[in-house]
C-alpha cells in the first residue's frame, strides 16, 4: 500500500505514461532487516567466544590448581599435572624463536634492502606466502625425515623446535618485511648523507626503528608455536614424559599435545584435567599476545 | 594471531643504494652474503618439502601402485594387509571442508561488510579484537570444543549423531577459518574508494544496495580470494578433526559414504593417527604417510596459488 502511496504518474503530452516507483519505504525495510542479519553474523563471533571459553572453564575450572602446574603427567587424573609439558613448550618456543629471529630477519632485510626487483626476488616473496600455506602438518613430515631422521636428531627436542621453527618462519618474515618497509625513506638518506655504508645503515638506523614492529610479530609467532600440535605428533613428542627436558637431545612433550593425550581418552577426568591444561594454556597465549599489543600501541605513540 | 595476507610481490619502494663508496669492507660482504645466504634457505624449505615428499612416496609407489592409491575406494592402511586407496579419506576431507565453508563463508562475509559498511568505529574496536582472539585461539582448543560441546550440547539433541562426527569437525573448523575471512574480506571491503559509494548514494540506493551491488562487486577478488584460503586452510587443519571426526575413514558406518554425521577420517586425520600410534619405519604404512601427504600438499597448494592469482589478477585498481 506505502508503495501506490508513493508511486506517481507522470503524463506526458502525448498519450505515453511513464511510471515512477523508487518503493523507497520498502528498499528501506529490506535495508533495515539485512542490517540486523549482519549484525546478527558479527555478533556471532562473540557468542561463539562465550561458548568456547565456557565449554573449557565450565568443565575445568575445579581442576586448576598448583599441583597442576608442578606435577608429572599420570595415570591417575588426581595425580596428574603438566610440568614437563610446559618445560617442553619453554624449550620449544625459546629454540624455534632464536631460529626463526635470526633466519626471518635476515631474509626480511635481505629482500627490503638488498636485493634488486627482479624475478628471483619475486619468487623468493611468492614462495614465502605459499609456505605459510603449507598445512603445519606437512612441516612435521618435512621434520621427521630431515631432523629426526638425516640428521640423527632423533625425537628430541632441538627436531621439535627447528620443525616449529620453520613453521613460523613466513610469519616471521612477513612481519618483519612490513616492519623494516615502515621505516621512513628519509632515515636511510640522512644516514648515507653522513657517510655510513648500507650495512651500517641497517644496523643502526634501520633495525633500531623497526625492532618494536619486528619484536612484535615475534610475539605473535611465538604464540602460534606454543598452540601448534601437528608437527610435534609427527616428529615425536612422546606422550607419557616424567622429566623435564635437560638438554637439547632430550624426549620431551609440549601443552598441547598433553592437551591431545588427555582429551583422546574416554574418561570424564582425563577430559576435565584437559581442560584445566587449556585455561592455562589460554592464559599464557593472553598474557604473550597482551604484551603485544603493548609493544605495537608504543610503537604507535613514538610515530606520533 | 596475526592473519598472513597475501601480499604483492616484492619490494614496493624502489630500490636506492645511496652509500656512496664501493663496499668492499669485510663487514660489508659479509653481511650482504649472510642476508642472501638465509634469504636462500626459505626456497630451500620448499625444495626440502617437495623433495623429501616425492622421495618417500616413491618408495609407497614402488608397493602400492599409483593408479590404486588415486583411485581405490578403501582405506584400510593401518591393518595387516589393508588396501591403500585414498578416496574415502580424501571424501572425508571435501565433507568436512565444505562444511566449514557453509559456516565460514556466509557469516564471515556478513561480519565483514557489517564491520566496513555498517559499524560505528565503538563497534569496530570490540569486534575486531574478539575476531583476533578467535583467530589466535590454538587448534586443539577447537578440537576440544567440538568434541566435548558441539556434539554432545548442540547436536546429539537434535540429530542422531555418534561421538565423533564429521559434522561437528566441520563446524569447529568452520568457527576456526571465519575470522581469516571476515578479516581479509573486510580488508577487501574497505580499500573500495568512498567515491564509489557516494556516487551510489548520490543515485538513490540504499545502504543496503550500496554495500551489496557496489561495494561488494568492487571488492569481489579480494573477497573470494579470502574464501578459498578458508577452505584451503580448512583442508590442512589436523587437531580438530584427529580429536572429533574420529578415525574410521568414511563410507565404513551404515550410513551413506556422504553423510555427514558418521564418523569420518580426513587426510591430516589420517597422518595424525599414524604418528600417534606406532608405525614401524620402512614399513608400507610409514611410506603411505608421505604419499597422503603428497597429495595434501598439491592440494592446498593449487588452492593456495589460485588464491593470490585471484587476489593479483582480478584486483581493481582505483587511483
Amino acid at each position: 500500500m506505502a508503495e501506490h502511496a508513493e508511486s506517481r504518474e507522470y503524463v506526458a503530452k502525448n498519450t505515453s505514461t511513464i511510471t515512477w516507483n523508487p518503493r523507497v519505504q520498502t528498499r528501506q525495510v529490506i535495508g533495515k532487516v539485512w542490517q540486523w542479519v549482519f549484525f546478527g553474523s558479527t555478533a556471532l563471533a562473540i557468542v561463539l567466544l562465550g561458548m568456547l571459553l565456557w565449554s573449557i572453564i565450565q568443565p575445568g575450572w575445579n581442576w586448576l590448581s598448583w599441583n597442576l602446574i608442578t606435577d608429572m603427567p599420570s595415570r591417575q587424573p588426581e595425580k596428574a599435572g603438566m610440568n614437563s609439558a610446559i618445560w617442553g613448550s619453554i624449550w620449544i618456543v625459546i629454540g624455534s624463536a632464536i631460529f626463526s629471529f635470526f633466519v626471518g630477519l635476515s631474509t626480511a632485510i635481505y629482500i627490503e634492502e638488498y636485493a634488486a626487483k627482479n624475478g628471483f626476488t619475486r619468487f623468493v616473496q611468492t614462495n614465502i606466502s605459499n609456505l605459510a600455506g603449507v598445512p603445519s602438518i606437512v612441516y612435521g613430515l618435512l621434520g621427521l625425515v630431515f631432523f629426526v631422521q638425516w640428521l640423527n636428531l632423533g625425537r628430541s627436542i632441538s627436531a621439535g623446535a627447528l620443525t616449529m621453527g620453520l613453521l613460523i618462519l613466513p610469519v616471521v618474515v612477513i612481519s618483519s618485511q612490513e616492519a623494516i618497509r615502515a621505516v621512513p625513506l628519509g632515515l636511510r638518506q640522512a644516514s648515507y648523507g653522513l657517510g655510513a655504508t648500507k650495512w651500517q645503515t641497517i644496523r643502526s638506523h634501520v633495525l633500531p626503528t623497526a625492532m618494536p614492529g619486528i619484536l612484535t610479530g615475534m610475539i605473535l609467532s611465538m604464540s602460534r608455536a606454543i598452540g601448534e600440535t601437528a608437527p610435534l605428533i609427527v616428529v615425536g613428542a612422546s606422550s607419557l614424559v616424567l622429566t623435564r627436558p635437560d638438554g637439547p637431545l632430550s624426549a620431551y612433550t609440549a601443552m598441547p599435545v598433553q592437551i591431545f593425550n588427555w582429551s583422546a581418552r574416554p574418561q570424564q577426568e582425563f577430559e576435565q584435567l584437559a581442560a584445566a591444561a587449556i585455561i592455562v594454556l589460554l592464559i599464557i597465549l593472553l598474557s604473550m599476545n597482551t604484551f603485544a599489543i603493548i609493544l605495537r600501541q608504543r610503537l604507535s605513540k613514538n610515530r606520533m | 594471531m596475526a592473519i598472513v595476507t597475501p601480499q604483492p610481490s616484492g619490494s614496493q619502494r624502489p630500490l636506492m643504494d645511496l652509500s656512496g663508496r664501493r663496499n668492499r669492507s669485510i663487514s660489508e660482504q659479509l653481511a650482504r652474503y649472510v642476508f642472501t645466504a638465509c634469504a636462500t634457505f626459505t626456497l630451500l624449505t620448499t625444495f626440502g618439502i617437495v623433495a623429501i615428499l616425492l622421495f618417500e612416496s616413491f618408495e609407497f609407489f614402488r608397493q602400492v601402485p599409483v593408479s590404486d592409491f588415486l583411485f581405490g575406494n578403501e582405506w584400510t592402511a593401518l591393518f595387516e594387509g589393508g588396501s591403500f586407496g585414498v578416496l574415502p579419506l580424501v571424501r572425508g576431507t571435501l565433507i568436512i571442508a565444505g562444511i566449514s565453508a557453509c559456516v565460514s563463508i556466509p557469516f564471515g562475509l556478513m561480519a565483514a561488510i557489517y564491520l566496513s559498511e555498517y559499524a560505528v568505529e565503538r563497534t569496530r574496536s570490540i569486534i575486531k579484537p574478539i575476531l583476533e582472539i578467535l583467530a589466535g585461539v590454538p587448534t586443539i582448543v577447537y578440537g576440544f570444543f567440538a568434541l566435548n560441546f558441539i556434539t554432545p550440547n548442540l547436536l546429539q539433541p537434535i540429530l542422531d549423531v555418534g561421538v565423533f562426527n564429521g559434522l561437528a569437525a566441520g563446524i569447529a573448523v568452520g568457527i576456526m577459518t571465519l575470522p581469516l575471512v571476515a578479516s581479509l574480506s573486510e580488508d577487501a571491503l574497505r580499500a573500495v574508494p568512498r567515491s564509489l559509494r557516494e556516487a551510489a548514494y548520490a543515485m538513490g540506493a540504499t545502504r543496503y544496495e550500496t554495500a551489496i551491488r557496489v561495494v561488494v562487486p568492487a571488492a569481489i577478488s579480494g573477497i573470494v580470494a579470502s574464501f578459498i584460503l578458508a577452505i584451503s586452510r580448512a583442508i590442512g587443519e589436523t587437531m580438530i578433526v584427529a580429536l572429533a571426526a574420529g578415525s574410521r575413514p568414511s563410507g565404513m558406518g551404515a550410513a551413506g559414504p556422504w553423510d555427514p554425521r558418521d564418523s569420518m577420517q580426513t587426510m591430516t586425520g589420517f597422518i595424525a593417527q599414524a604418528f600417534s600410534g606406532d608405525v614401524s619405519r620402512g614399513s608400507v604404512q610409514f611410506y603411505s604417510v608421505f604419499a597422503v601427504g603428497l597429495l595434501l600438499f598439491f592440494m592446498t597448494l593449487i588452492m593456495n596459488v589460485i588464491s593470490h592469482w585471484i587476489a593479483r589478477r582480478f584486483r581493481e585498481e582505483y587511483d
